[in-house]
């Protein structure tokens, strides 16, 4: 699309005025409306639609743990430690950013200086029944370590499941079979949104 | 009275009492699977093949949980309200013929519990009976909704009573009789004798009256949801519950076989095809009670008794002039 063109904002438009009557004052005015509405036949259009529709069966149930939908790159679900793809390490250098920056404060990590006096972390937590999946852990995150994940379901016996270190991380297998995902990011693209960007009619 | 009668009757009932309380739980299946394909939702898909099981989860499910009576509430009208609904609904059954007489080893079996001869008018007052179910079990719930859906009880059902026996009115008389299976037999001439041709406007105006009768969805203002919690209903927990909504859905059935005897013709002549016609009419009926559910908007309370005062129950009483002068010439 052309700048021109994109400028452009005399969208056709379709809006026209609705035909509403006045309210009637008079008896007989009354009378007039009630019998128009009873002989217009409009309890049958409204009898004839929803029969329409169950003969077309076009049915828009998504059968839900069967079937899911789509979720936008952007969703901030549980979150995710994700690996090195050349050495298959895990990322986080425990520098502690998200701990400091989590406004909820619901990451507890603990680090520790290992044989190669490299930064190695021990203990790492995030308490679910406080974080409000802000996002600020994996915005500040500077090795793109923590990340949000697309998983919604969190059902478990335990409050305190899928927040571990080891529950997060990337699984080994997963990652020799290079399917771990990379987070799109905060200002990720919605698949298919060119398609639904729609101008806005100013001129009116 | 001799013995065989006796059984007979017995077994009448039972098997009314049981087909008519199964009925009810395939009725609230159909309502769910119909007002969800007409919404393009699936409805109950889970619980077995086509979610045919769900009547039997329901089932267990009303049956077993507890049955709490709320702190406040008068107790034994509380309890009594439920009974009173679904008795009477069962009650009103005792008078309508369900299928034309057959013989089963040599035996002649009459399918109507009681042909007596005020049937039509035993039905009416049974079905008005039923007004003490949400009137009672409204006032003693203690709960400024239940009241409100009692008080809009009281007046529907009182308002509708009158549209109803004036629309019926004139049936009678063409009929010259109160028992059904009389106006049966009057129609029994095929489709062209049916009393619809003959009484169109007291069809529409007995069919109007019917949804106000059982509170479907034009009307459905007794337990209206979405203002009034569930009206009547809304103190009511466990099986005490479950016999409400019985008694409705063998309501809406048993107002269904009514208005196809009346109006469309009944079983016929009496053969087998009759019988099933009969179904089939009493089936569209029920259908039309979950299609309007489905596309219709409720009225206001007031609309309703205007439409019934200022609209309906006048022309009832011109239809019943009318075709008293008809018939006199």
């Amino acid at each position: 699309m052309s700048r021109e063109q994109l400028n452009d904002r005399n969208v056709q438009q379709n809006y026209f005025q609705v035909d509403i009557a006045d309210y009637p004052t008079t008896g007989w005015g009354k009378f007039k409306r009630v019998v128009a509405r009873t002989f217009r036949g409009e309890l049958f259009v409204g009898l004839w639609v929803v029969l329409r529709e169950m003969i077309k069966f076009d049915i828009h149930t998504v059968r839900y743990p069967e079937e899911k939908m789509p979720i936008g790159p952007r969703y901030r679900a549980v979150h995710e430690m994700l690996r090195l793809w050349e050495s298959d390490t895990e990322r986080c250098i425990g520098c502690g950013l998200c701990e400091k920056i989590c406004v909820a404060s619901c990451i507890r990590m603990d680090t520790r200086i290992d044989e190669d006096s490299r930064k190695e972390v021990t203990e790492y937590s995030i308490n679910l029944g406080r974080c409000i999946f802000c996002g600020y852990c994996a915005e500040v995150c500077p090795e793109l370590a923590i990340v949000h994940g697309p998983r919604y379901e969190n059902a478990s016996e335990q409050r305190a499941h899928f927040v571990t270190f080891e529950d997060m991380l990337t699984p080994i297998d997963v990652m020799k079979a290079g399917s771990q995902k990379e987070f799109e990011g905060f200002g990720a693209v919605i698949p298919g949104s060119d398609e639904s960007v729609k101008k806005t009619p100013l001129a009116y | 009275m001799d013995t065989a009668f006796f059984i007979e009757t017995i077994v009448k009932i039972v098997v009314i009492l049981t087909v008519f309380s199964a009925l009810a739980g395939f009725g609230t299946y159909f309502e769910r699977k119909i007002l969800a394909f007409m919404q393009r939702r699936l409805g109950p898909t889970y619980v077995g093949p086509y979610g045919l099981l769900q009547i039997a989860a329901d089932g267990i499910k009303l049956f077993t949980k507890e049955d709490i009576i709320p702190a406040g509430v008068v107790g034994p009208i509380f309890k009594i309200a439920p009974v009173i609904t679904a008795a009477t609904a069962f009650m009103a059954a005792a008078a309508i013929p369900f299928m034309p007489e057959f013989t089963i080893f040599g035996y002649t079996v009459h399918p109507i519990v009681a042909d007596i001869n005020i049937g039509i008018l035993y039905i009416l007052g049974i079905m008005a009976v039923g007004l003490y179910g949400p009137l009672l079990g409204g006032m003693s719930s203690n709960n400024k909704y239940s009241l409100i859906s009692a008080a809009r009880g009281a007046s529907v059902f009182i308002s509708y009573e009158v549209v109803t026996g004036l629309s019926i009115l004139a049936p009678i008389m063409m009929v010259g009789s109160l028992s059904l299976i009389d106006f049966n037999n009057y129609q029994s001439g095929g489709i062209g004798s049916w009393m619809v041709w003959s009484q169109p406007v007291a069809f529409i105006l007995f069919w109007i009256a019917a949804f106000a009768e059982t509170g479907r969805t034009p009307f459905h203002l007794i337990a209206n949801d979405h203002e009034i919690i569930d009206g009547f209903g809304t103190e009511y927990s466990g099986m005490r519950w479950g016999l409400f909504f019985i008694g409705e859905y063998a309501n809406m059935f048993f107002i269904s076989f009514v208005m196809a005897i009346i109006f469309l013709g009944g079983f016929g002549d009496g053969s087998a095809l009759g019988a099933l016609a009969l179904l089939g009419k009493v089936a569209f009926l029920f259908l039309f009670f979950l299609w309007t559910r489905a596309a219709w908007p409720d009225v206001r309370p007031d609309q309703l008794m205007w439409l019934c005062w200022k609209v309906l129950m006048p022309i009832a009483v011109v239809n019943v002039v009318i075709t008293g002068i008809v018939l006199m010439f």
